[in-house]
């Protein structure tokens, strides 16, 4: 457990990807300002919270470096972002259900 | 250094001499040292997340209840403004990317120069939102006892949003409850502008640092931590803009 099985070789990230992503952050950008010009109707939020969604990903992965890290830093990042999910649906379900079958 | 720790590593010389100075003695390697930190700075992370998460919750709740009304106050927003400052963000996470990138290859010019525009990006974008919120002030919505209607209930009235949108005005007891919406906008951006400001002081003390060589010497935690940081809180913003200004326009 406290041997090097547990450790990585910490990998240093480029400026290639840096740069390879920001330009995916502003092209995801602009595509997100533009799709909220064009009249969607109820796909419109769903267009945008998806976009932002990639965007955030992109962060996640290779800003934030989770995609070079450890097991244990991606196993932590993704039950944290479940839980929050999971409180999210929950809360949601509670919402939507408390009036059922008064109306 | 206690009596136990030099026998279980033989001398104090020998102890010392065989690690960098700044691992701690708790720790069996450099890597272990930095891992646990790393796992510890993404445990704040998600509290972090939890505390926005719920402002989120509450936000596309009341967006549900009063959506007429959460339309309308969406409409005061000014997208090149947010857009502007969304790239500004981006911009400022890509120059602290390559911070980290120069701490991690030694570099100490790149790291004070990358992070002097981190710290000025910071900047940037905590002035547009000055713009923004004095706006607001001036048009009397922020929530209080200040706090006017007039832009729902005759929208006419101000002619630059009612030329985009072609709102109609809200019925008065639909209307109050954009005050609801400014609420949540001041909350939200609030404490996200709170973080940036914190930000920006850890920045301003890591560039004084930096300067001295602080972390181009091999320990670049700190660094790499507060990029976590700071890439957090863009993403915090690219869903605030994504929920404030660009999800009602067509509504």
């Amino acid at each position: 457990m406290m041997s090097e099985a547990n450790e990585h070789a910490h990998t240093i990230v480029g400026p290639k990807v840096y740069i390879a992503i920001l330009f995916a952050l502003l092209v995801g950008t602009a595509l997100t300002v533009w799709a909220s010009f064009v009249d969607l109707g109820p796909w419109n939020p769903v267009i945008a919270l998806a976009i932002a969604t990639s965007k955030a990903l992109l962060v996640v992965l290779f800003f934030m470096g989770v995609k070079y890290s450890s097991k244990m830093t991606k196993l932590t990042v993704f039950s944290g972002i479940f839980m929050f999910l999971v409180l999210i649906s929950m809360t949601l379900t509670d919402y939507i259900s408390r009036a059922w079958g008064s109306w | 250094m206690p009596d136990n720790h030099a026998i279980a590593h033989g001398t104090d010389d020998a102890a010392h001499a065989e690690h960098p100075p700044y691992l701690r003695h708790h720790f069996n390697s450099a890597a272990q040292q930095a891992d646990a930190t790393n796992f510890a700075m993404w445990l704040f992370l998600l509290t972090e997340v939890m505390f926005f998460g719920g402002l989120f919750t509450a936000y596309l709740i009341y967006r549900n209840w009063y959506y007429p009304a959460f339309v309308a106050g969406s409409h005061q927003l000014n997208v090149v403004w947010g857009t502007t400052n969304t790239v500004v963000l981006i911009l400022s996470s890509f120059t602290m990317a390559m911070g980290v990138w120069c701490a991690e290859t030694r570099r100490r010019r790149g790291l004070v120069l990358c992070l002097s525009l981190t710290f000025l990006f910071g900047l940037v974008f905590l002035g547009i939102k000055t713009v923004e919120y004095r706006e607001k002030i001036e048009m009397h919505h922020v929530p209080g006892f200040h706090y006017s209607l007039q832009s729902f209930l005759d929208p006419e009235s101000n002619s630059e949003v009612y030329n985009e949108y072609h709102d109609k005005p809200l019925a008065p007891d639909m209307a109050v409850h954009t005050e609801l919406y400014f609420s949540l906008y001041f909350l939200m951006t609030g404490m996200h502008a709170l973080h940036m400001i914190i930000g920006i002081g850890i920045l301003g003390f890591m560039i004084w640092r930096a300067r001295a060589g602080a972390y181009t010497s091999g320990h670049v935690t700190f660094v790499e931590n507060f990029g976590l940081y700071w890439h957090f809180v863009d993403i915090i913003w690219i869903y605030l803009f994504a929920l404030l200004y660009l999800i009602s326009r067509h509504q």
